[in-house]
């Protein structure tokens, strides 16, 4: 009754390798845009946020319908990356990545933004008298200094990823072994009859999970902070 | 060799239109009260804010000239900036923080680390991380970071303005310590007079967002002008003289000052360096006459050239400043009593006395510029 079955643990695996995944696709593109964000004064810059924070307010099943119809194969993009390179997103778990990304990808650009707007300009300023060129200033004194903003926002967006539900079922459908994440499996457990049991199973991994994100994000913050002496 | 400085630059309703010439090298200071434009300049030398117009030479090179379309950037400008606030980098330690400067330096070394290391006393600080360091080793620090990025230039915003009265008697000497020493040209803003005082050796006055006047310091310490802004206590001639030796029966220090000699109390000084004194006018007593019969160490024979109104206003009746010319371009102020002029009557071509007291008297070595000597230990700096 206690131990998990095969299928469970293959959920746990599954949930973790998208959740990841998830984190490393959405990593670049949430520096950048919290970069132009923080940095940059354009027109349109209040529009670019807003489309950024769509995914907090939208219904997942509403994101996860759009990703269907630009992601599908017959979809503008899902097609042409089929065409082009023969990535098929659609029912796989790069797909649950892509949908967990998109879901999570506010709650990243917001951590960085922040960890960004805390780095001193003077520090760069310095490091531009001391010879530091633009590339040379981001990589050895901007992300260095937002390093403790990047891992929460990585820890975050991990964590959001482990439980993302909507989107991902949406998109990716519920299939044991490709995309039945955690909660998918949950969910499946709850509608079948006499399925408590693993529906308890999977609620406790879920919540050691979830524990064991904030509880490692708090010691890298606690850590990185000494580091720079605050 | 000279600085040539000419900028223009509108910030709002505040208007920066300042011109100056330099020589090189040496500490210019940049001298005002806040809010008079100092550190915008400093930032437009460093090309970290650009001016509306301008020209900045250095010597014969051109770094920014906005007729030309000139404007050399910051990272390429090898300007060395050291900042009110230090900016170490937080994430690295000390070692790591001069090593930075170090690998970024585009010209050819002049000054390597080791050397860097002694004339700062940075080896104890190395490994340690830019949180556990004092205020005053910040500006160490930051000051040899700096300095290992082999700059043509050395520019220091107010480098000891946040840090309390001891930390700054113990940065000082190693700001001393570098100009003598180096052979770097250094724009030292400031609106600590008693850090111009030690340090510059070319005084630029500020005055909202205008080069109010400019000039040695010993023609400098004689201006209404920066009388004005250095308040009645602080007023008084700065003047370069020369050690003579040691006065065999006192001990204290013979130093030439125009025609005429002072003894200042002071650490054993070689014959033949540079002192700058300082005598304040309200130390200053003024005597028509040799005077005899007084504990008054240093008296000096000279002409009256100038009696200007105080204008304190601190004692009845009023003050007036007398400048009296003791020779070899040496003027001394002396702060005396409306009454006491008239009862000496004292006028232009009057011959007097200036009296002060060896007590009275603030000296600070200053390096023959011809030969510069070993590393000068900080103890060795003059006494009051």
């Amino acid at each position: 009754m206690i131990a998990p079955t095969h299928q469970e643990v293959a959920a746990l695996e599954l949930s973790l390798s998208v959740a990841w995944r998830s984190v490393l696709f959405s990593l670049p593109p949430a520096i950048l845009i919290a970069w132009v964000l923080t940095r940059r004064r354009f027109v349109g810059r209040t529009l670019l946020d807003a489309v950024v924070h769509l995914p907090l307010v939208l219904p997942p099943v509403a994101v996860g319908y759009v990703l269907l119809l630009l992601f599908g194969t017959r979809g503008p993009i899902g097609g042409w990356l089929d065409r082009a390179f023969g990535i098929v997103l659609i029912f796989t778990r790069n797909g649950a990545a892509l949908a967990t990304a998109v879901m999570s990808f506010p709650l990243m650009v917001r951590a960085i933004r922040i960890s960004l707007e805390n780095v001193d300009r003077g520090l760069e300023d310095a490091a531009r008298t001391l010879g530091a060129g633009r590339l040379d200033r981001l990589m050895s004194v901007t992300l260095p200094l937002m390093l403790p903003g990047l891992l929460a926002g990585a820890i975050t967006a991990f964590s959001a990823a482990l439980g993302e539900f909507g989107a991902v079922i949406t998109f990716v459908s519920n299939i044991p072994g490709e995309t039945q994440t955690l909660p998918l499996a949950l969910y499946s457990a709850l509608q079948e009859p006499g399925g408590e049991h693993a529906a308890a199973r999977l609620a406790i991994m879920s919540v050691a999970l979830g524990l064991g994100g904030l509880l490692l994000s708090e010691w890298f913050a606690r850590r990185v902070r000494s580091m720079l002496g605050r | 060799m000279s600085l040539k400085v000419s900028l223009q630059k509108r910030l709002g309703t505040f208007v920066l239109d300042v011109e100056f010439d330099a020589p090189t090298p040496g500490i210019v200071a940049l001298f005002g009260p806040s809010g008079c434009g100092k550190s915008t300049i400093i930032n437009i030398i460093a090309g970290l804010l650009p001016p509306d117009r301008g020209r900045i030479s250095l010597d014969d090179d051109v770094l920014l000239d906005t007729g030309r379309q000139v404007a050399i950037a910051t990272e390429r400008r090898g300007i060395g900036y050291v900042f009110q606030d230090a900016r170490l980098f937080p994430h690295l330690d000390v070692d790591s923080n001069l090593s930075y400067a170090q690998r970024r330096a585009r010209r050819a070394p002049y000054v390597t680390l080791e050397r860097v290391l002694a004339l700062l006393d940075l080896e104890p600080l190395l490994s340690r991380r830019v949180h556990q360091l004092s205020g005053g080793e910040r500006q160490r620090v930051a000051i040899g970071r700096a300095l290992l990025s082999q700059p043509r230039l050395l520019l220091l915003d107010e480098p000891l303005a946040a840090l309390d009265r001891d930390r700054r008697e113990e940065v000082l000497p190693y700001l001393e310590n570098l100009r003598d020493q180096l052979s770097i040209p250094m724009i030292y803003v400031s609106h600590q007079f008693d850090e111009v005082l030690r340090l510059a050796t070319h005084i630029v006055l500020m005055q909202s967002g205008t080069a109010a006047a400019e000039g040695g310091i010993t023609q400098m310490s004689l201006d209404p002008k920066l009388r004005a802004l250095i308040g009645p206590d602080a007023v008084g001639s700065v003047i370069d003289g020369t050690v003579i030796g040691e006065d065999a029966t006192s001990g204290l220090t013979r130093v030439q000052v125009g025609n005429g000699e002072i003894k200042v109390e002071a650490a054993r000084l070689v014959a033949g360096t540079r002192m700058r004194v300082q005598l304040l006018a309200r130390d200053v007593i003024v005597s028509t006459r040799l005077p005899q019969h007084l504990s008054v160490r240093n008296s000096l024979q000279g002409v009256v050239t100038a009696i200007d109104d105080d204008g304190t206003g601190k004692s009845v009746g009023g003050s007036d400043l007398v400048s009296i010319d003791v020779g070899a371009g040496a003027s001394i102020l002396a702060r005396v009593t409306r009454a006491a002029t008239r009862e000496l009557e004292l006028s232009v071509g009057t011959p007097a006395w200036a009296l002060v007291k060896a007590v009275s008297l603030r000296g600070h070595s200053f390096p023959v510029p011809s030969s510069p000597s070993a590393d000068p230990p900080p103890e060795r700096r003059g006494a009051t």
